[in-house]
């Protein structure tokens, strides 16, 4: 039985030989690994690019305390960005679920309709849900737009989801069951997490004080994005520590969300500040990059 | 000679619903071309889709066009030889082929040349680009770059063929050829092909290119299956689109998840896992479901324990959800809907709530009814809600359940968005029908009060389903609410609805144009009576006095019109003329005590009886006497005639032969 780790190694060996870049996660909170500078910022302007890591993305409001065996606060993404798409990008995925030893002749692969898009990022694309015998395995996109510019060159991003893919290979009705490494669980590694995330997320967070650095880092950002125009020499101008602010505050907002602190009036306007935070440096970034 | 034709656009997977709609664009361009080309439509035409591929086929395509003549003009008859040597150099051809021609500006020399068909090779490889990129999606991509091509997904390979021949073009650098592509697993990624042997090849390798044998593996494979699913052709249709070669296998969950609601069950079944329900002999929900995968069999069972274990993790979570809600009543969920928006600008879900309770007091609604209201949108907030959205409503009705409430109260809540379609039933107890109407008239007042009124396809709020809602509610339910004091006088509004009423009563119960503009013009406010006179109209209408007395009514009118006479002066008896005149007059009098008090068919055949002596004022009669004071009088008993016969339909308007 291939460990949690085992199936990560072999993924990113395959990726690897296919030219991508392996990155380690970023170091901030985020959603999903679409919004590592990795792939937001890289997916813009005319330079190919292939890169794959293995990103944990929170979800405050997905926390279940541990109790849930399928839903969890933090999961883990491996994304895979093929920039531009390789014609044969279908074959190179389904070789990937090979190379960690599903045999696709022997299972049912569908591709069903499933368009992502992510306000707060001014990002959408099209593409499927990749379903294994059911399971929904692997978010297939192929980028139209990021950061409210259309793309030059199209991407494909590939997102698997290792917890579910780990269950489905290993048999695992729970995703705490599943073996991280030979001898220990996932629970053993990430069940605190669950918990005390869990807690913190919905009970406990400050949410004054989350709507401070909100605005903190909201500020920051505009500071700098405000400087920008006039900056001088444009090559040296910090334009990703102003998008790691973008990043801050998402990861902000979710948590008051799930503090149920957010109203859905409160919720458009503020999806609405974050996305001009993340247009804005997504354009500084295509003129810094030319 | 005639060729056979083949052409396959290969895609990425093509979301299933928009296949049929592509593939009859692609059929009508198609033909659109080869009659615009002067091809003679080749027979057997045919049109097939699987996920991956988009196909057109024809038989007896000619080789090319046939020849055709083409006048060629040169100078006038009277034009000197010289002229005349030029212009038949110039065109290659000798005087003595050049004829005179007759044309509008008189009479000159020109010569008829053959003008060769084109092949129609050459046609189609100029026209298939242009065909293919001309389908029409809901929603395209790009995939080669910024100014590249846009399809629904990126196009992988071509094959065009007519008769052995390679027909050439390039669509976002891929290049036509004759090589398909099999099933990705199972069959060969690489097959060379003819239009004779395609559709033999792909079924070789694992593609069943025709929809309806697709159709017919899967329940052919489930009749095989000796379960028996929930018929649900809308299912069966998206997974012919979904599979290239499709296999029914059977698989079980533990009974224990029966005891969550069967809605809940059949949700995640259906719409989360596209799988068929299936009931027991006795119709209740069986601990089974069928799955159909796009391959072609399932030996060792590992795809059947996939999809079990999947559909057991989503119960849980169903069951997590369901057992989670409950620890809080729909009453203790009410304060929660201030922080629910129903529109910015019209407020909270709980003020919405507030103004459904007022609306559904006013509407006559018993204590249930308010209840039913006041509890109605609080399953927003429950956690299997926001995971099936779709269920909204239903589960709220299914908690009021758990807690006990009553079933005048639960029913309405469980209804309250019915009919969501115009084929959907309307809820089925009345406090569910007031409840909805409620609902939608409190949107459709709402977002027209700002201005958000529908234009065009433009319908953000599905206000044309609400007032559509609002119309078979009050048909269907016979509930004699009338409409128009409910509309707050918003003019806007009540012409909206009025366009709505006019639809359902044309287009979804078949009544004719005519007979509706008849029945609206004379007024409208409760529906159900609508409906009996409009029924009363169609009844009364094949009855021989009827359409003449349509007719005389429209000239009444056209009278009336013309003598500008706005009504308002009663019919003086002493200056009716005996004979015609005066029977008239006596008849409508009769008539009238007659048709008071009574249903609306027989009052019609009162009216329509008046028809012999109509007639023969207009034979006998002169309405423009030469008295003014006469004339006067005749107007208006013509005018008292259309208005006191006109309250049940507008006769004018109905559209006749006479």
């Amino acid at each position: 039985m291939q460990s949690f780790q085992e199936i990560i190694f072999k993924l990113k060996q395959y990726w690897a030989e296919r030219g991508c870049v392996i990155q380690e996660p970023y170091d901030l909170e985020v959603g999903a690994g679409t919004m590592c500078p990795e792939t937001f910022l890289r997916v813009l302007g005319s330079k190919p690019y292939r890169v794959a890591y293995v990103q944990p993305s929170r979800r405050p409001a997905d926390g279940r305390y541990g109790e849930n065996p399928n839903r969890l606060y933090k999961h883990s993404q491996l994304q895979v960005i093929l920039k531009p798409s390789p014609a044969d990008v279908i074959e190179q995925y389904l070789g990937s679920l090979e190379a960690i030893g599903i045999d696709l002749t022997r299972h049912d692969i569908k591709f069903e309709e499933d368009n992502w898009e992510s306000p707060t990022l001014g990002a959408w694309g099209i593409g499927w849900q990749v379903m294994l015998d059911g399971l929904e395995i692997t978010q297939f996109t192929y980028f139209q737009q990021c950061g409210g510019i259309d793309l030059e060159l199209v991407p494909a991003e590939l997102t698997y989801g290792l917890e579910r893919l780990t269950a489905f290979l290993q048999g695992k009705d729970s995703v705490y069951d599943i073996d991280w490494a030979p001898g220990v669980t996932y629970g053993d590694v990430r069940l605190e997490d669950e918990l005390q995330y869990s807690v913190y997320n919905f009970e406990l967070a400050d949410v004054g004080m989350l709507w401070q650095l909100l605005e903190l880092h909201e500020r920051e950002c505009w500071r700098l994005l405000q400087a920008w125009p006039e900056a001088a020499d444009k090559k040296r101008f910090p334009l990703l520590p102003a998008y790691d602010q973008v990043l801050k505050c998402s990861n902000i907002f979710n948590t008051l969300d799930s503090r149920g602190a957010i109203s859905v009036t409160e919720r458009v306007g503020v999806i609405a500040r974050v996305r001009k935070l993340a247009v804005g440096v997504a354009a500084a970034w295509v003129e810094q990059q030319q | 000679m005639s060729l056979p034709f083949l052409l396959e656009i290969g895609t990425e997977e093509i979301p299933d619903w928009m296949i049929p709609g592509a593939l009859e664009q692609l059929g009508a361009s198609f033909r659109a071309l080869l009659e615009t080309s002067g091809l003679a439509a080749g027979t057997g035409l045919r049109v097939d889709a699987t996920p991956r591929r988009l196909v057109l086929r024809a038989e007896n395509l000619p080789p090319r066009q046939a020849d055709t003549g083409e006048l060629v003009t040169g100078p006038p008859k009277a034009a000197p030889a010289k002229a005349l040597e030029g212009f038949a150099r110039k065109q290659g051809v000798r005087v003595e082929d050049l004829s005179l021609q007759q044309t509008p500006k008189g009479e000159y020399y020109g010569y008829r040349r053959t003008v060769a068909g084109r092949g129609t090779l050459d046609i189609l490889s100029q026209a298939l680009p242009g065909l293919i990129l001309g389908i029409h999606f809901p929603k395209t991509m790009y995939w080669t770059g910024q100014n590249g091509p846009r399809f629904i997904r990126p196009i992988r390979w071509l094959v065009a063929l007519l008769g052995d021949e390679v027909v050439p073009f390039t669509i976002a650098g891929i290049e036509s050829g004759r090589i398909t592509s099999g099933h990705r697993r199972l069959g060969s990624p690489r097959i060379e092909v003819s239009a004779a042997d395609f559709e033999r090849k792909l079924a070789e390798n694992f593609v069943i290119l025709s929809a309806d044998a697709r159709r017919a593996r899967i329940e052919q494979g489930i009749a095989q299956l000796a379960v028996t699913p929930a018929p649900d052709p809308d299912l069966l249709a998206k997974l012919v689109h979904l599979t290239e070669y499709p296999t029914p296998i059977a698989g079980e969950f533990s009974p224990e998840y029966l005891s969550l609601p069967e809605e809940v069950l059949i949700t995640v079944m259906r719409r989360h896992q596209n799988y068929f329900s299936v009931r027991d002999a006795g119709g209740r929900l069986a601990p089974r479901f069928i799955a159909v995968m796009n391959t072609s069999a399932d030996p060792g069972g590992l795809v059947r324990q996939g999809n079990e274990r999947v559909l057991r993790a989503r119960f849980n979570d169903a069951r997590f959800f369901w057992q989670t809600d409950r620890r809080k009543t729909l009453e203790e969920r009410l304060p929660g809907l201030a922080h629910v928006t129903f529109q910015a600008r019209l407020g909270s879900y709980l003020e919405k709530t507030e103004r459904m309770v007022a609306l559904v007091r006013e509407l006559g609604g018993d204590e249930y009814a308010v209840e039913a209201a006041r509890l109605s949108k609080c399953d927003l907030t429950t956690e299997l809600v926001k995971e099936f959205t779709e269920l909204q409503g239903v589960v709220g009705g299914l908690y009021a359940r758990a807690e006990g409430k009553p079933e005048q109260v639960w029913q309405a809540i469980y209804d309250h968005y019915q009919p969501a379609a115009m084929e959907d039933p309307i809820p089925r107890n009345l406090q569910g029908r007031l409840v909805s109407l409620a609902d939608k008239l409190d949107t459709l007042r709402g977002c027209f009060s700002i201005g958000l009124i529908p234009t065009g396809s433009r319908d953000p709020f599905a206000l044309r389903r609400a007032a559509q809602g609002v119309i078979k509610i009050l048909v269907e339910g016979r509930l004699p609410v009338p409409l128009k004091p409910f509309l707050q006088g918003n003019s806007e509004l009540e012409s909206f609805l009025e366009d709505r009423i006019w639809y359902y009563f044309k287009e979804i119960r078949g009544f004719r144009y005519d007979e509706v503009n008849a029945v609206l013009a004379a007024g409208w406010s409760g529906l159900p009576g609508l409906e009996d006179r409009l029924q009363a109209v169609r009844s009364v209408r094949p009855t021989e006095n009827f359409e003449p007395l349509a007719a005389s009514f429209k000239r009444i009118r056209n009278i009336l019109r013309q003598a500008q006479f706005e009504g308002g002066e009663a019919v003086q008896p002493g200056l009716l003329e005996p004979g015609p005149e005066s029977d008239l007059y006596a008849a409508c009098e009769q008539v009238r005590r007659e048709a008071a008090g009574k249903d609306y068919l027989p009052a019609l055949e009162a009216i329509a009886s008046l028809r012999p002596k109509v007639d023969l004022f207009f034979d006998k009669v002169l309405v423009n006497a030469p008295d003014e004071r006469i004339r006067r009088n005749r107007l208006a008993l013509l005018h008292t005639l259309l208005a006191e016969f006109s309250s049940i339909a507008d006769f004018s308007e109905i559209v006749t032969n006479h």
